[in-house]
C-alpha cells in the first residue's frame, strides 16, 4: 500500500492540484475543467490568469482526445493518457502526456519546434495564415492548438519524446503560465 | 424566416438569430467536441438570410471564450457575414481580457467588414 503515500507524497512535493490518468472524452474534459475552474475559484485567482488557464487547458486536452480518437478506430491501443495542473511559485504547469506513433514523432517534433522559434508576432502571423488557409481536419483540428497555446502562455512549449516499443512514442508537453 | 435560437450550455454558445427583431449574437462558451457540426445551422441561417436580408446587420460576437476549432468557425461565420451588405460586427470583450480584445482584432483584420469594439 505504500504506493498511495509515494503517490500522495510526490503530489504534495509537485504541487500537484489535478492529475488525471485514463481514457479522454468531451465528457472528462469538461469534468475536468470543471474541477480546475472551482479549484482556481475557490484559491481567489485572477480572472485573466484563469481564462488562460483554461485556454490551455481546453487545448490540451482536445488535443488528447481528437488523437485518442484516432487510434481508437486504428484499434492499435487503448488510448490512456495523462493530464496534470500543478502550481509552482506564482505560475501554473498544465502537462500532458499520451502515446503517439513513432512515424509521427519527426512531424510533431518539427512543428513545436517551429512554434518555439517564433516571437509574439512570428505566432501571430503563423496564427492567421493558419486559420486563413487551413480546412478543418477529419478529426475536426484546426491545427491551431499549440500555436494557440504558445501565445496565451508566452513561454516556450517544453516537450519530450519518450520510445515506447517498436510502435509507439509517450509525448510529454508542458505548458507554463506565469503570472505577471 | 425561422429564427434560431439554441441556448448555451457549458461548451457551447447561446446562439439567436432573429431577422424580425434584428437581432443576431452569439454568447458565452465555444468549446464544443465537433465545431464544424454545432456552427453548421449557423452557416446555412446566413446562407438563408443573405437572401432576404434587412437594410442593416449588427452582428453581436460577445465570447468568453473559444477553442482554437471554433475559431475556424467563427473565420467562416464572418465571410459569410461579408457577402450580406450593411452588416457591421460588434465584438465585446471583458475589460480585462486582452486576449479576446485581440482575437477580435485579428478577426477584423481577416474580413471586409467593420467591427466595433466594445467592452463589458
Amino acid at each position: 500500500m505504500k504506493y498511495i503515500y509515494d503517490l500522495h507524497k510526490t503530489m504534495l512535493e509537485r504541487n500537484l492540484i489535478l492529475v488525471y490518468e485514463g481514457e479522454f472524452t468531451q465528457e472528462i474534459t469538461k469534468s475536468v475543467l470543471a474541477m480546475a475552474e472551482r479549484n482556481m475559484d475557490s484559491m481567489g485567482e485572477e480572472s485573466n490568469i484563469k481564462r488562460k488557464v483554461f485556454n490551455v487547458m481546453v487545448e490540451c486536452l482536445q488535443n488528447i482526445v481528437k488523437h485518442g480518437e484516432e487510434l481508437i478506430v486504428q484499434k492499435e491501443q487503448k488510448p490512456s493518457a495523462i493530464f496534470m495542473i500543478g502550481k509552482q511559485g506564482g505560475a501554473y504547469i498544465i502537462t500532458s502526456g499520451n502515446p503517439i506513433k513513432n512515424e509521427e514523432v519527426d512531424k510533431l517534433r518539427s512543428k513545436l519546434e517551429q512554434i518555439n522559434g517564433l516571437d509574439r508576432d512570428g505566432l501571430k502571423q503563423l496564427y492567421k495564415d493558419i486559420i486563413k488557409n487551413t480546412d478543418l481536419s477529419e478529426k475536426g483540428g484546426a491545427g491551431l492548438g499549440f500555436v494557440d497555446m504558445a501565445r496565451k502562455s508566452g513561454q516556450k512549449l517544453e516537450f519530450d519524446f519518450h520510445p515506447v516499443d517498436e510502435k509507439y512514442s509517450f509525448f510529454s508537453l508542458k505548458t507554463t503560465i506565469v503570472k505577471e | 424566416m425561422q429564427i434560431l435560437n439554441l441556448e448555451g450550455t457549458e461548451d457551447t454558445p447561446k446562439i439567436i438569430l432573429d431577422k424580425g427583431n434584428g437581432i443576431f449574437e452569439i454568447s458565452g462558451r465555444s468549446l464544443p467536441e465537433d465545431s464544424a457540426e454545432f456552427y453548421q445551422p449557423v452557416l446555412d441561417w446566413l446562407d438563408e438570410y443573405k437572401e432576404d436580408k434587412n437594410s442593416s446587420t449588427e452582428f453581436v460576437f460577445k465570447l468568453e471564450y473559444f477553442n482554437t476549432a471554433s475559431s475556424k468557425l467563427i473565420l467562416d461565420v464572418l465571410s459569410n457575414l461579408e457577402d450580406i451588405e450593411g452588416t457591421t460586427v460588434v465584438w465585446y470583450y471583458h475589460e480585462d481580457d486582452e486576449d479576446m480584445q485581440e482575437a477580435g482584432e485579428e478577426f477584423s483584420e481577416l474580413v471586409e467588414i467593420p467591427f466595433e469594439f466594445k467592452t463589458y
